[in-house]
């Protein structure tokens, strides 16, 4: 079993941040296909579509019959640790600030034989699942895990730094007067996060759900209204140094497309809060939370978005507010690679239309907010780049990877 | 279609090496590699006794001319060679330099051929090189803790322990032979014994990998000539004929570790082409960046079989004076590894050693040599790998 991480000492203001450093970063185009399926916490390796055959590292030639045509597919996970090693002496920054490192040689069910980092509940020679997970610099890295679960597996240190556990973590929750917010809230507490912070806007008004929200010593309820620089800056001023997560569940839906209305009152709406309110967030919490990417037991680790999946292709329904959640994700984009540094995540929630108000009349299948809650814990435990929540999320994306050009059409009425 | 089977490899008849040159190591040198292939190509023409301009041949190994390559080098010095080669296979480049050259020396392509492996060692030259060695360590190495070699080789011998039952005392053992073997030679870098505790307790790098398993990086050059007897006993020059060489590439790519290298595919046509069985051989260099590599080669050179390499190790003492002497000078080990002229260090040694010119002890009565070479931790194992029997003529 694994030493469960203690929860962290309150930090001694005189010992200065340690800067964050990324692990090695350089990678071949064939090996950044590996990330894209890590990003989606798939475990795929290369294979060769003419005979078969795994390919790792990845090339560009199959070793077997010189096919050029290579692709990432799924692959079974299994495999032998035949050999290990503890690194003890490494000249690149990152390793030489956690040393030592453990890694061994995996020979995979699959064919190829692998370097991997290894959870400290292995020995050798031993069964083990592997795992694709992004390391702090957003690039694929191969983990072997413990056929079956020990207690505690996931506070491995080294595992650690490949996800972004809420335990022991300072959380804010931007938006907490729907239902979305507010399941987010009661399942990261169930993940051991050690504080929510709640942000609400125009606190003075009353909502459901308000109560149980002040009963929990755990949470903070703070004012925040993502429409308004100050508001934001202010909360940051307040917390932004122990933000180690922000989860940001604020957005501002209403039906209809571009000539179903007759001004754009009503997408300004919907873009100060979905794109303007995000940008807003970002710069004043991006900084901080990028210093502090290396900052212990509760570094600051990862910046979520709770988005619609038409960001990808628009729907006509709701045509003005997919207009804003694409520009949603091209400042998520954006952000993902100006947090890189810090080693901070920026983790995507792609949802299908969530079943409030709003939605009422659109036909089922939709999402329950306590769904959206569980991947957004999902996610960050994983530490999955892209998710997504509910059917129509899942069947959107395989229509938009297979042809965008025919989803376009599907969207339209 | 079937392929016809190869037609049998010809022989080395008549191509020689000779001038070893081996420019005194230093630590760090802030030199460029270009000042060390000059001081090899000084000494190999004082050496020979000829002029610069008589070098029609040059092969050049080195990690650390860039942006140049040997093509440079030929304006450089002044050289206009009819051939040039240039070979970027590390620890192999001396035994596949000469392959090439005596090659090219047979068949009238050049005649007099200079091959040399330099390497300049900058304070912060290990550091670089490690970060753009390969595409393959890049994607999927060097994220896995960044152990560089040291931590690839930890693994194979991890595996090698594991699966034969080798312990840290046996590799101990080679590493002190070395040492003392060192000592009697002026160029080695460590000056000092070692002692077996003093191995075993040495500072962790990579478990089972200890400081004294690992090489240290240094400046220097090594370089010999390669051409006919006949021009070789124009110049009157000790000599040693090449009986025998083999190179091989990426052997075995299934096994899931490193157990072999490529000697095991070709040793029946090394001992074959050279006429002789490894019990003839009078001194053996292996190419030790480890040592689990060096007994390896014990096993893949035919001197014992797969898995006897610990009591292999337990039966001799490796040193010049002993039983099986074996890396004459110290090897990398205690000698320094001078980058791509690591793989040369044996090599030139062995000459001297079996022409009479050995600044190491002399091991009695040494005529014949097997040099061997291996280099290039592309991913996770050593891709080139070869060996050719030398044997000295004294004039």
């Amino acid at each position: 079993m694994t030493t469960p991480i203690k929860p962290p000492p309150k930090k001694d203001p005189q010992i200065p941040t340690r800067p964050p450093q990324l692990p090695p970063m350089a990678r071949s185009r064939a090996a950044l296909a590996m990330s894209a399926a890590a990003a989606a916490g798939q475990f795929a390796l290369q294979t060769c579509r003419d005979c078969g055959t795994v390919c790792y590292p990845p090339r560009d030639g199959c070793p077997k019959c010189l096919s050029t045509q290579l692709a990432f597919a799924p692959v079974a996970a299994g495999g032998e640790l035949i050999a290990e090693t503890t690194v003890q002496a490494s000249t690149d920054l990152y390793f030489r600030e956690r040393l030592p490192w453990r890694v061994g040689t995996v020979a995979l069910d699959c064919g190829p034989s692998v370097m991997a980092h290894l959870h400290a509940d292995l020995t050798t020679p031993s069964r083990v699942t592997m795992a694709m997970k992004l390391d702090k610099g957003g690039n694929a890295v191969l983990f072997a895990l413990p056929e079956k679960a020990t207690a505690h597996m996931e506070d491995d240190p080294q595992y650690r730094e490949l996800n972004a556990s809420p335990k022991h973590r300072r959380v804010l929750v931007t938006d907490g007067r729907g239902a979305v917010g507010q399941a987010v809230v009661k399942a990261l507490l169930e993940a051991d996060a050690a504080t929510v912070f709640v942000g609400i806007a125009d606190p003075w008004k009353p909502f459901a759900g308000e109560s149980d929200l002040a009963a929990d010593p755990r949470i903070e309820v703070m004012a925040l209204d993502v429409t308004d620089t100050t508001s934001v800056k202010e909360l940051a001023g307040e917390i932004g140094g122990k933000t180690d997560i922000l989860v940001n569940t604020a957005d501002h839906v209403r039906p209809g497309g571009i000539l179903s209305r007759t001004d754009i009152v009503t997408s300004r709406d919907e873009f100060e809060v979905n794109v303007f309110g995000l940008q807003r967030l970002a710069q004043a919490f991006g900084p901080l939370m990028r210093a502090r990417g290396a900052d212990g037991v509760n570094s600051a680790v990862a910046f979520v978005d709770v988005l619609p999946i038409h960001a990808l292709c628009n729907w006509q329904d709701f045509g003005a507010h997919s207009a804003s959640a694409a520009a949603r994700l091209s400042v998520l984009q954006c952000l993902r690679g100006e947090m890189r540094a810090g080693g901070v995540r920026v983790l995507s929630i792609f949802t299908g239309p969530v079943d409030d108000d709003w939605r009422q009349t659109v036909e089922p299948p939709k999402v329950a907010p306590v769904a959206i809650a569980r991947a957004v814990v999902a996610a960050l435990q994983g530490g999955i780049e892209d998710s997504t929540v509910g059917d129509i999320a899942k069947d959107v994306l395989e229509k938009w990877l297979d042809n965008p050009k025919v989803l376009e059409r599907e969207q339209q009425a | 279609m079937t392929l016809r089977p190869a037609a049998s490899r010809q022989g080395y008849d008549k191509v020689v090496v000779a001038v070893p040159v081996s420019v005194p190591y230093k630590r760090y040198a802030i030199e460029p590699a270009h000042w060390w292939v000059a001081e090899a190509l000084r000494a190999l023409v004082a050496g020979a006794g000829i002029e610069a301009t008589d070098l029609d041949g040059l092969s050049v190994s080195s990690f650390t001319l860039a942006p140049d390559t040997a093509v440079g080098l030929t304006q450089h010095f002044g050289l206009s060679p009819r051939w040039l080669d240039s070979i970027p296979m590390g620890g192999a480049s001396a035994v596949i330099a000469l392959r090439r050259a005596a090659r090219a020396v047979q068949a009238g392509d050049a005649c007099l051929i200079a091959c040399i492996g330099a390497d300049t060692n900058h304070v912060d030259s290990f550091r670089r090189l490690l970060s753009s060695f390969s595409r393959f360590a890049q994607d999927a190495s060097y994220p896995y803790g960044y152990g560089g070699p040291n931590a690839s080789f930890a693994l194979l011998t991890d595996y090698y322990m594991r699966r034969h039952g080798a312990q840290r005392e046996d590799f101990g053992k080679l590493c002190v032979a070395q040492r003392e073997n060192a000592l009697t030679y002026p160029h080695a870098i460590f000056k000092k014994p070692l002692t077996l505790e003093e191995y075993l307790e040495a500072r962790p790098i990579s478990d089972p990998i200890r400081l004294f398993d690992c090489v240290m990086p240094v400046a220097g050059a090594e370089a010999f000539l390669v051409m006919t007897e006949d021009v070789a006993k124009d110049l009157g020059l000790a000599h040693a004929r090449v009986l025998s060489a083999i190179e091989r590439h990426n052997a075995y790519p299934d096994d899931p570790v490193q157990m072999r290298g490529g000697w095991a595919l070709d040793i029946d046509e090394l001992w074959g082409m050279a006429g002789l069985s490894p019990d003839r051989i009078d001194l053996l260099e292996t190419y030790d960046d480890y040592p689990v590599i060096v007994t390896m080669q014990f096993e893949d050179l035919g001197f014992c079989k797969k898995g006897e390499g610990p009591d292999f190790i337990r039966s001799h003492t490796f040193t010049n004076d002993g039983s099986f002497p074996n890396n004459t000078n110290g090897g990398q080990l205690s000698a320094g590894q001078a980058g791509a002229a690591g793989g040369y260090l044996g090599m030139v040694e062995a000459i001297r050693q079996i022409t009479g010119q050995s600044l190491s002890k002399q091991v009695v009565g040494a005529r014949r040599a097997l040099v061997s070479g291996f280099g290039m931790v592309n991913f996770d194992r050593g891709l080139c790998s070869g060996a050719a029997v030398l044997e000295g003529v004294v004039p």
